[in-house]
């Protein structure tokens, strides 16, 4: 299996639809008649994916925002599973 | 109230609003289950009163959004409630036949923000289609799918399964394969409604069923994730409960055509129970407070053998709707569970349809038609 790249700019896949819901108090991700509670660490690293950040960007951020490091081998592992599911695509 | 080890949990937000905004239909399905008496009820709500029920609902937590009927498309403000429950941050899902949806209003419901199309396929053989649906749509229905493609939208196509149509499944797949489906729900058909009284001449045999799955599995193995595969499997022949809408009152609400607030679809042919109108009380009241949502949440309500039953905070008891059909008692365990005092009535239903003995003389297919829905409502009263 080839490690995914840090350049790619991922984004929420074609019928999806990702949302902050207060009732609970959770991101979530929609799609047809179903529905995905995103923890919290998912839905910070799946609001950024707009297509535009790149993975490093988004890794970058991340660690500012939480004033934390070493997040990369957490967003790839996150973004591969993501993927596989279609919740995120990249070209 | 309850004892000990039988609770009513405090419920979470009915996430599934399921609107049915109207009983009208082009189509006369032998399976629906739209109530009998639909004809009877003609009096829909607004286009005001809709879009109350999505904010209340939405209020609450609600994020699916089911636009349903009937034929939805029939009512002319489907834009206006599409558009409505879109901004509200709903994902919108609109369950048609397709009759009636020409490329300029799929535009339209486009431009509403519209989400995703699920469209119902009675089979993939424009005589056995033509038969099952009393109308003349296979060829409209070609069509559609390709308008839902060309709007973008990711598109769910249904199939209702049953004795008539099951032995089809392959080309069914085929078909929707063609067409670009993301998803496929392969649904046997549930017996309530116009499929319990048409049940004789529905229930497959289990060699029907058992050739279905196997065929299944082979498309899913060639298509992977292109098109994910669905197989609802039928409850009668599995001999076990199976939740109620995910569990009564649990996440899934029910509007009627006439504003009638249900915890699943067929609710309202329960004796003994009267449900709440949006027309009447907030959807916040009728979701917490009103006996019809209360009366069969969680397992409190429960009798023997469900009440001491290990597997009773799994199947909930299992459908109300099908007790109160089978045993004529909403009160007792779903029949189709082998435990149940009343399983026998089921596995009778399964052999009659094994032996074949439900000849089309005998039993007549009644199609779903505001006369029938009138002769058959006389009868009931």
């Amino acid at each position: 299996m080839t490690a995914l790249a840090t350049s790619i700019r991922p984004r929420i896949g074609a019928g999806f639809r990702l949302q902050w819901e207060p009732a609970q108090d959770c991101h979530v991700l929609l799609y047809p008649e179903g529905m995905v509670k995103l923890n919290g660490s998912a839905g910070e690293i799946m609001r950024r994916c707009d297509g535009e950040r790149s993975i490093d960007a988004i890794v970058d951020e991340l660690e500012t925002a939480f004033n934390a490091s070493g997040l990369e081998p957490e967003v790839l592992s996150f973004v591969e599973i993501a993927g596989k599911q279609r919740w995120l695509i990249w070209e | 109230m309850n004892d000990a080890t039988t609770t009513t949990p405090r419920p979470g937000p009915p996430l599934w609003l399921l609107a049915e905004l109207t009983y009208r239909c082009p189509l006369h399905c032998v399976f629906c289950y739209n109530p009998i008496d639909f004809a009877n009820q003609t009096d829909e709500l607004s286009t005001d009163d809709w879009l109350r029920v999505l904010r209340e609902g939405r209020e609450l937590g609600a994020v699916q959004c089911g636009l349903s009927g009937g034929e939805p498309l029939l009512r002319d403000d489907l834009e206006v409630i599409v558009a409505e429950a879109r901004r509200l941050g709903y994902y919108t899902n609109l369950l048609t036949s397709g009759v009636g949806l020409t490329a300029e209003r799929a535009r339209a419901l486009k431009a509403a923000g519209l989400d995703h199309v699920q469209l119902s396929f009675q089979d993939s053989t424009r005589e056995m289609n033509d038969f099952l649906s009393h109308t003349k749509t296979f060829e409209l229905k070609n069509r559609v799918a390709q308008i839902i493609k060309d709007q973008g939208w990711p598109m769910v196509m249904n199939v209702v399964l049953h004795r008539l149509n099951i032995d089809h499944i392959d080309r069914i797949i085929a078909m929707a394969a063609e067409f670009g489906a993301e998803y496929l729900e392969l649904a046997n058909t549930q017996y309530y409604s116009w499929a319990f009284q048409n049940r004789d001449a529905l229930l497959p045999t289990r060699a029907q069923l058992q050739h279905a799955e196997a065929v299944a599995d082979v498309w899913r193995a060639k298509l992977g994730d292109r098109m994910r595969i669905f197989f609802v499997a039928p409850d009668y022949h599995e001999g076990k409960a199976k939740k109620c809408v995910n569990g009564w009152g649990s996440m899934f609400l029910t509007v009627t055509p006439d504003g009638t607030a249900l915890p699943c679809h067929t609710a309202k042919m329960l004796p003994g129970l009267t449900f709440p109108n949006v027309r009447e009380q907030s959807v916040r009241e009728i979701w917490f407070d009103s006996e019809g949502f209360n009366r069969y949440r969680g397992t409190g309500w429960m009798k023997e053998p469900c009440s001491s039953c290990e597997h009773r905070e799994e199947d909930l008891g299992g459908c109300r709707c099908q007790a109160y059909l089978i045993a004529h008692d909403p009160t007792v365990a779903d029949p189709v569970c082998v435990k149940s005092p009343h399983h026998a009535l089921v596995v009778e239903a399964v052999e009659r349809a094994e032996a074949g003995v439900a000849v089309a003389t005998e039993h007549p297919l009644v199609f779903r038609d505001p006369k029938n829905s009138r002769k058959l409502s006389t009868l009931a009263s």
